[in-house]
């Protein structure tokens, strides 16, 4: 067990790694320099363009050479500093991105586990009843096949903007004219802002776990082991369970492998909800220029899926019996 | 291998795809009895028959649209308008036809998917065989590559990319999700070439001097080619969601249209509150048919070619 | 009488058509004996034990009847068939190897599957140990995953597990066909073994490996393509069988002490008729050597000698061909 997990930790590091360096090239590979975009939109007087220019070219450290830079970028990521915010100079990133964080977390967790498990447990029972097979199959698919931005907009459209009524808000986190604080009124302005954009992240989701728990099962009901437990009289409950929990291990593996197609529909959705969590954020940076703070949110996400990815491991590792025995589980 | 995510990933990929390999890849080469049984039970695979046609009727529309075009995309006439005969997905804020827009964005989404799903199959298949037929080291190496980049979301890196990149063309698009999207398609091709690796027909292949770079050419890849043509549909339906969610955050070819673009202008221009639905539901609808389509033909080519799954 | 088997007819269902694989075929297996099932692939002869025990999905019964210790037992009835699987009539696969749960330890899945069955694990405990014991193993072969245990291994195990409810008819469908010849031999011990000791009352060892049948086999059934070709006791059918194709069969197998330059080992061309449509009369007419005009009608399977049955008109009486000619 401590070799399976050692090693991926491993590769975590290596990952993290690698996508800190691809976060620290990027802007620099660009053409263009960040300080004269930004400069640019800035309307200086030709006077003080220069001292300006010198200023943030010292501020953000360009005037050094680029292995200083680098091991800079580290000194800092180490310490937990992302770095400020060109656009909003000088507020440091991390305390933009904290301002932002929870909403997206509200959003996805709730939508990742809820789809999880619900997805599992439809397309378990799909696999065993084919008249549900017959609805869970297309639906799932479609669903599946269904771009985020568009169910975002459908259900916008359906329930906020008068399609069919205006059951919902159509943008923001919240009410703009409430201060946030500890009362109902202001949680429950929260859930209503919350919750078409968490139905667009749980429906995609769902479909797509459904589809895939569904063809697992059906391949455990084919195994041999199941053969030979009903050539044994094993009544279908003891089937199903142990096809259930056999099924479980390449969702789990699965699970870990779409956090970040998942994390990109969140941005999407996000954007199209006006929902202030970290993919509008990026939507926003992205829009303004803000290299560092896109810089910064994407180390943060980076971060946040490896952490997500390390739990997975470890669950995996607690339901598939044989990782412990130190026989390699994935 | 059936198991399908959004966006173009593979909900899962480990443990299913070998043992449900298609039927030629037990190291038999593809008589022209198979290609014929293929072909039978092909034509009776009713999931396989409903998705191609989908696909092939958009597509369809995609080439032959510009023919129905009756107003130009950026010719401005009366706004706010729905559908009707004389314009058959109405107008949109700027009073443009917006079936105009449809065509010629659903051209260029279906482009840049195509592009986006060669470009990944391509890139997953050279380091897909390189990585199950060298193993050792190269393996270690293109599996650390892989392992790296499944982990980074792929929209957020695109987004991060098209960030600093400020100007993107379609073609240029299409690369970027293939660059993003192979990973994995390299992992099922690797566990796919392990399990022919070990094949006698292999191993004759290398006893006679046969040089590595042919032996996967032509003895490995010809034995795969259903499961690659199944990895490739799959690719392709994923590229193109990632493209319209691409497109939709602004970050899509500036000069041109696309299923995305048209809905990024409908959020950006008012269609929600003034209920100009027919500017976002069709190239929203569209992607599903498309996607949803293809997804479809892929189970159904999965029974195909599997005959295990095969339903009497 | 412990299993008898009357008339029984089974066939797969395919788009082209129902292949009938099992085609008529009677006979019955008493207490305390062994009795191997013999033939090529293809023959029928797994489709007849696996639908003893449990029908595939594609198949279908068409007709016949089965009784175990006198009563009926209900082979196309899949619910009412679940109260006697495991108990009354149980199986050692053909897929062994494969038909332990991966994920679990080999003593949890048993505990689990007693207790589904309504057996208390805790008291079968001893006596499952004892049997792991008996066929060479080490009693915490049950603390193993299956992933763990060699092939061999898993196949002992997979054997006291069938066996360990005591059924009346146990069926071991190719049993040695997966392992080395020392461990097929401990196999075979190890049915004979089952057998003396009363864990079960009758056998249906299924193989294409006579070989084996010498071994372990009270009586020997051969069959051919859906139908049964003969029947006997084992030193019988291998030492001086009377259907052609048991003396094909038995002759084309290598012999200890006996040089092949000397004695060349002669297979028997051609293949079996397709099961679909099968040909009318004798089955293995395009095959066999002795075939005459009387073979184009189907022979019965008779009792020719006392515990000797037939299918062939030349040993049936009064059908001899009319030049004499006499096979060896």
């Amino acid at each position: 067990m401590r070799r399976y997990l050692a090693r991926k930790l491993i590769i975590y590091v290596v990952t993290f790694f690698v996508a800190a360096t691809i976060d620290w090239l990027l802007p620099r590979m660009v053409p263009g320099n960040p300080v004269s975009l930004l400069l640019a939109k800035m309307n200086l007087q030709p006077q003080t363009y220069n001292a300006t220019y010198s200023l943030y070219m010292k501020a953000f450290g360009f005037n050094r050479p680029w292995w200083d830079q680098y091991l800079n970028f580290w000194r800092a990521l180490l310490h937990g500093n992302l770095g400020v915010s060109i656009y909003d100079f000088p507020k440091p990133v991390t305390s933009v991105i904290a301002d932002y964080v929870l909403f997206t977390l509200a959003l996805l967790i709730p939508a990742i586990l809820l789809a999880y498990f619900a997805g599992n447990k439809v397309g378990a029972m799909a696999a065993r009843r084919k008249s549900l097979d017959n609805t869970v199959l297309p639906v799932g698919y479609l669903l599946t096949a269904t771009a985020y931005p568009w169910l975002a907009l459908l259900l916008a459209f359906l329930f906020a903007a008068g399609g069919i009524g205006h059951f919902f808000p159509i943008s923001g986190g919240f009410s703009y004219g409430l201060i946030p604080a500890w009362n109902w009124a202001f949680m429950w302005s929260l859930i209503t802002h919350w919750f078409l954009p968490f139905l667009t992240l749980f429906l995609v989701a769902f479909g797509g776990w459904a589809i895939g728990m569904r063809n697992l099962i059906i391949y455990e009901l084919e195994s041999d082991y199941t053969h030979y437990l009903e050539a044994l009289g094993a009544p279908s409950k003891l089937v199903r369970r142990y096809a259930y929990r056999n099924a479980m291990l390449p969702q789990l593996t699965g699970l870990a492998l779409q956090l970040g197609v998942i994390v990109g529909g969140a941005v999407v959705t996000e954007v199209t909800f006006a929902y202030p969590g970290l993919g509008y954020l990026i939507f926003q940076a992205v829009g303004n220029d803000d290299y560092f703070l896109l810089q910064g949110i994407f180390m943060f996400i980076i971060v946040g899926v490896l952490v997500a990815n390390f739990i997975i491991d470890i669950i995996y590792v607690l339901v598939d019996p044989r990782t412990r025995v130190g026989i390699s589980g994935a | 291998m059936t198991v399908v995510g959004h966006e173009g990933d593979l909900g899962t990929d480990e443990p299913v795809p070998v043992d449900k390999a298609p039927v030629d890849s037990t190291g038999e080469a593809l008589t022209a009895k198979k290609r014929f049984e293929f072909l039978y039970f092909a034509v009776r695979n009713k999931k396989l028959l409903i998705g191609l046609s989908v696909v092939v009727l958009f597509a369809l529309v995609a080439l032959l649209g510009p023919l129905f075009v009756k107003h130009s995309m950026l010719a401005y006439g009366p706004p706010f308008r729905p559908p009707s005969a004389t314009y058959w997905f109405g107008t949109n804020y700027f009073g443009q036809d917006v079936f105009a827009e449809f065509v010629y964005g659903l051209r260029e989404s279906l482009f840049v998917g195509l592009l986006g799903g060669c470009g990944a199959t391509v890139i997953g298949m050279t380091f897909g065989f390189l990585a199950g037929y060298k193993g050792g080291m190269i393996d270690e190496a293109l599996n650390v590559l892989c392992n790296v980049l499944l982990t980074i979301p792929g929209l957020v890196l695109l987004i991060l990319i098209a960030g600093f990149l400020h100007h993107t063309s379609a073609v240029i698009e299409g690369l970027l999700i293939a660059g993003t999207t192979w990973t994995w398609a390299m992992r099922a091709i690797r566990a796919q070439t392990f399990s022919l690796v070990s094949r006698d027909f292999v191993g004759l292949a290398k006893l006679s001097g046969e040089k590595s770079r042919s032996i996967i050419v032509r003895e490995i890849a010809p034995n795969m080619s259903s499961y690659l043509f199944l990895v490739f549909i799959l690719l392709f339906g994923g590229a193109i969601l990632v493209a319209a969610s691409f497109d939709f955050l602004g970050l899509g070819p500036s000069n041109g249209m696309s299923l995305g673009i048209m809905m990024e202008q409908a959020a950006d221009w008012s269609a929600l509150p003034l209920h100009l639905w027919w500017w976002f539901v069709p190239p929203g609808a569209a992607i599903t048919c498309v996607v949803g389509g293809l997804y479809f033909a892929n189970v159904g080519l999965d029974e195909v070619f599997n005959p295990k799954l095969r339903e009497l | 009488m412990a299993l008898e088997v009357d008339h029984l007819q089974l066939c797969y269902r395919t788009l082209r058509g129902d292949v009938r694989a099992v085609d008529d075929v009677t006979f019955t297996i008493d207490d305390g004996e062994i009795m191997g099932l013999a033939g090529e692939s293809g023959c029928g002869k797994s489709t007849l034990g696996n639908g003893l025990v449990r029908m595939d999905v594609r198949m279908r019964q068409l007709a016949g009847r089965v009784e175990l210790d006198g009563e009926e037992l209900p082979i196309s009835d899949e619910k009412a068939m679940r109260s006697f699987r495991f108990k009354s009539v149980s199986i050692v696969p053909q897929y062994a190897m494969s038909a332990l749960n991966p994920t679990r330890r080999v003593g949890k899945m048993v505990s689990e599957l007693l207790k589904s069955r309504g057996f208390d694990y805790k008291s079968a405990l001893p006596e499952l140990e004892r049997r792991v014991k008996l066929v060479g193993l080490d009693a915490d072969v049950l603390k193993r995953y299956p992933i763990e245990l060699s092939g061999g291994m898993k196949q002992r195990v997979v054997m006291v597990i069938s066996t360990l409810l005591n059924p009346s008819l146990l069926i071991a469908d190719e049993v040695t066909s997966a392992l080395d010849v020392s461990t097929q031999r401990a196999v075979g011990e190890m049915l004979l073994e089952f057998r003396d000791r009363k864990f079960v009352k009758s056998t249906m060892v299924i193989t294409h490996d006579v070989s084996i049948l010498a071994q372990v086999a009270d009586t020997i059934l051969v069959m051919y393509a859906g139908k049964l070709a003969e029947k006997a006791s084992a030193d019988v059918v291998i030492n001086s069988p009377l259907h052609p194709y048991t003396q094909l069969l038995i002759s084309s197998l290598p012999e200890v002490g006996v040089r092949h330059d000397e004695h060349t080992l002669v297979g028997i061309p051609g293949r079996p008729p397709p099961l679909l449509n099968p040909p009318a009369g004798c089955r293995f007419r395009d095959r066999c050597p002795f075939a005459f005009d009387r073979c184009a009608e189907e022979p019965p399977f008779m009792e020719v000698k006392p515990g000797h049955s037939v299918a062939c008109w030349l040993r049936t009486k009064g059908a001899a061909p009319a030049g004499g000619a006499e096979p060896c």
